[in-house]
């Protein structure tokens, strides 16, 4: 039901409407979400849309900026390993929370002491299981401490990881955080309606020095809209101003349109065809290198590309996103070549082909032009549709020989976020290599970045090599918003709307 | 009498128990809820903490019989997402919704009875035919479908109404509309069928005979009698548009318990979507046992039935 609508009605009565977009004569923005979301707690709020919002509302003690992918300062001002396990800061002084809390040392204290509390329950724990807890230094300066050697720690204290102030949080808690949220990011939280709407203001006192530089827009509406088509509505009626997440038929239809900019992004998430390479599921022909060789050569990774995801979308042959720190590009590649297939299927055994069950659980369309390529080499698949909670227990039980599934990397840019997943022994191994579990356990706990650049390298060239994953393509996410606004998208899949001004 | 209500009244019940135990079923045939519930990506750790947390890791006989217990007694639980009690939430969301059903259905009445009653004055006419047609489109057309042209024609091409959202009343227009024109053509056809019937009775005979003017037979003594059963059907289409108001509210963005349960199932919400779906079940049950018992108290022969 989801897409059907408007694009075909704007389609057939394009010339009959005329788009009446916003043109920012108030500098105001309004933007459409389709969730709403659970809480604006930064720490009590997993989705898409509460990461985002969390940036504009609060600061971390870094940020990676999102052109260089670099790390730089943001309440932090310097920073230095004082051993494998303890991070030291120095902090920026001057800078002030949105109810004028001065920000200081006993702040970050404060936060990274509460979110490593497990009795807190940050969620998704994923973001605070690396922190022991923290200590103050003086006033402008703390030692964050952490459980393990994590050399992830800076791409989360650059995104996820912002900090609050501690005052006021121990007066209201999670509830008062939650609906009356104060930081030190570029925007103010000036009121919300459960499940319709959030109002934010520009901080007039936002810190000049912060690498998110000044806000233009003054205020922004975030709007919660479930439903594509109306979403698609309001954008055409002037009632918002952007949307995102827009399919790529529907993406089309509105360039006809003229007054609006389509824009497309790549997104760190990656399709991939998993195997059952090492007996899990028992005894399956991708036992066999070659005949895993086969369905790499078999499968039109390009063509996909090009008729379905279309976009920034690119084909991936390295078993990570390739702006991920680590993700080496150097690796064994495997071209679209049925006849090349058929000869390593022969090779095999295989001569007259094999019939397998194949699971999937997104992109129904995507899963079976694969399945038509690999019958056209003598691979029958049955389609296995599922829902993701239910294909992802049999996968982890080891019930799944065969499936096409993705991985989002949480939007990490670090290698550690998709490897350490699938590839160093846990539930999602379906290779349980000792040589590929050996580099990677050594590459997750060192902060040496030249080693753990070759440890990575070599495991995702044996990986390539071996065919224990057949990566497939990057997706991608269509924005589309008013002529009139200067905006930017980027491939971590947040909005920066603090960089984002009306011409 | 008494027995015919408490008969109805206990299939009732029944009714409500066994939407509850199929929907709560439901949940689990979807795959692991903690997994789901986790979200994609989650780690080993955060799954576990969930089933252990939820109380997934019990029979699921038993994890019912807890909810309903609870539930018996108005507690609904606490949300999984919002982490607020479920009954705080749908008591918040449920005024807009009861809006929505209430405007729809006095939409749909007022636009349904006219109709039926000049259908059934000239039927076969091309006014019937008229009113035959508008009833057809009226139960082929997929609301969802009728939703987003009327957008289309009344908030993007004229703009006489916003698109979505729930701040003024004017918002309320397209979705009454909407939702109230679902339940039209039964209501009509009702009222058409049962006004021919009527229209053909001795009294109304009688009542021409004495020269009364034909404005006065047509209302005052055809239609109260015939109108009598559009009553109860009334009252159960008001129990379809709870359910009609899922997909109306999340298209119109309408911020009501249809909109809630729209969005409860999309974040695996449980706790709220089972509230929900015993509440509006609930409603449901008891506005059919109303009409049942209304029918009853106005044709002795149903009792016998």
């Amino acid at each position: 039901m989801k897409h059907i609508l408007l694009a075909a009605m704007i389609a057939h009565s394009a010339l009959s409407i005329t788009p009446a977009m916003a043109s920012g004569a108030d500098n105001n923005l309004t933007v459409a979400f389709p969730r709403e979301l659970e809480s604006l707690d930064a720490y009590q709020n997993s989705s898409r849309g509460g990461v985002i919002l969390a940036r504009h509302i609060w600061d971390g003690l870094m940020y990676r900026d999102p052109a260089s992918g670099k790390y730089v300062g943001n309440l932090a001002t310097e920073w230095r390993w004082v051993d494998d396990k303890t991070l030291e800061f120095n902090l920026r002084e001057g800078v002030k929370f949105h109810n004028g809390e001065a920000f200081n040392a006993d702040d970050v204290v404060f936060t990274m002491n509460y979110i490593a509390d497990p009795a807190n329950a940050v969620k998704p724990q994923r973001n605070a299981s690396w922190i022991a807890g923290a200590e103050k230094v003086d006033d402008f300066t703390v030692r964050i401490l952490l459980k393990e050697p994590f050399p992830a720690a800076f791409e989360y204290l650059a995104g996820p990881v912002v900090i609050y102030p501690n005052e006021y949080f121990s007066e209201v808690g999670t509830e008062g955080m939650g609906t009356a949220p104060i930081g030190t990011g570029p925007y103010k939280v000036t009121g919300q309606k459960q499940g319709e709407r959030i109002d934010l203001k520009r901080y007039a006192d936002y810190h000049s020095d912060s690498p998110k530089g000044k806000a233009s827009i003054e205020e922004i509406t975030w709007r919660f809209i479930p439903e594509t088509n109306t979403q698609f509505a309001e954008l055409i009626s002037g009632g918002v101003d952007w949307i995102w997440q827009v399919p790529a038929d529907q993406a089309e239809r509105f360039k006809t349109l003229g007054d609006f900019v389509v824009s497309n992004e790549s997104t760190m998430r990656i399709g991939y065809i998993g195997f059952d390479a090492s007996d899990r599921y028992g005894d399956t022909p991708f036992d066999d290198v070659r005949v895993r060789r086969a369905v790499a050569h078999a499968i039109d990774r390009q063509g996909i590309v090009d008729s379905l995801l279309k976009g920034a979308s690119i084909v991936v042959n390295s078993a990570c996103f390739p702006s991920q720190f680590g993700c080496e590009q150097d690796i064994p590649t495997y071209d679209f070549n049925p006849e090349k297939a058929r000869e390593l299927l022969t090779e095999a055994g295989y001569a007259d082909g094999f019939e397998t069950p194949f699971a999937a659980y997104r992109n129904r369309d995507y899963a079976e032009v694969m399945m038509a390529n690999l019958s056209n080499v003598g691979i029958t698949t049955s389609l296995n549709y599922l829902k993701y909670a239910a294909l992802r227990d049999k996968v982890q039980n080891g019930e799944i020989p065969f499936q096409f599934m993705t991985w989002g990397s949480f939007s990490i840019n670090d290698v550690s976020a998709i490897t350490s997943n699938f590839f160093k022994g846990g539930k999602d191994d379906y290779a349980r290599d000792p040589q590929i579990i050996e580099w990677l356990t050594e590459a997750d706990s060192i902060t040496d970045a030249a080693r753990r650049e070759e440890l990575y390298s070599m495991a995702l060239k044996r990986i390539a090599e071996q065919v224990y994953w057949l990566p497939l393509f990057s997706y991608n996410t269509n924005y589309i918003y008013g002529a009139g606004l200067e905006f930017t998208p980027t491939s971590d899949e947040i909005p920066r709307f603090f960089n984002a001004s009306w011409k | 009498m008494l027995h015919f209500f408490l008969k109805r009244l206990a299939l009732a019940a029944l009714v409500a128990l066994t939407v509850s135990l199929i929907s709560f079923s439901l949940l689990f045939l979807a795959g692991d809820p903690a997994i789901a519930l986790a979200g994609e990506g989650a780690t080993d750790a955060d799954i576990h903490a969930i089933r252990t947390q939820y109380g997934f890791d019990r029979p699921v006989m038993e994890q019912y019989l807890f909810w309903l217990k609870n539930a018996l007694a108005g507690d609904f639980g606490t949300s999984y997402y919002f982490k607020t009690p479920v009954i705080n939430l749908i008591a918040e969301k449920m005024p807009t919704t009861m809006i929505l059903g209430l405007s729809a259905i006095s939409f749909a009445i007022l636009l349904s009875i006219p109709l039926g009653v000049l259908a059934a004055v000239k039927p076969n006419s091309l006014f019937d035919r008229i009113a035959l047609f508008i009833s057809v489109i009226g139960q082929a057309i997929p609301s969802f479908w009728f939703g987003l042209i009327l957008i289309v024609t009344f908030a993007v091409k004229l703009r006489w109404v916003p698109v979505s959202g729930s701040d003024s009343w004017q918002h309320f227009i397209l979705p009454t509309i909407v939702l109230g024109y679902y339940a039209t053509p039964a209501i009509m056809r009702l009222t058409r069928a049962g006004m021919l019937e009527v229209l053909r009775a001795d009294y109304i005979r009688t009542a021409r005979a004495k020269g009364i003017r034909p404005g006065k037979v047509l209302f005052k003594h055809a239609l109260r009698n015939a109108v009598i059963p559009v009553v109860g059907l009334a009252a159960v289409q008001l129990g379809f548009m709870l359910g009609g108001s899922v997909i109306i509210e999340s298209i119109f963005a309408l911020n009501g318990a249809g909109f809630l349960a729209f969005e409860s199932i999309s974040r695996n919400d449980f706790p709220v979507v089972q509230a929900l779906i015993l509440i509006f079940s609930l409603i449901y049950v008891l506005l059919t046992l109303l009409a049942d018992l209304l029918n009853a108290w106005l044709d002795p022969r149903i009792r016998v039935a």
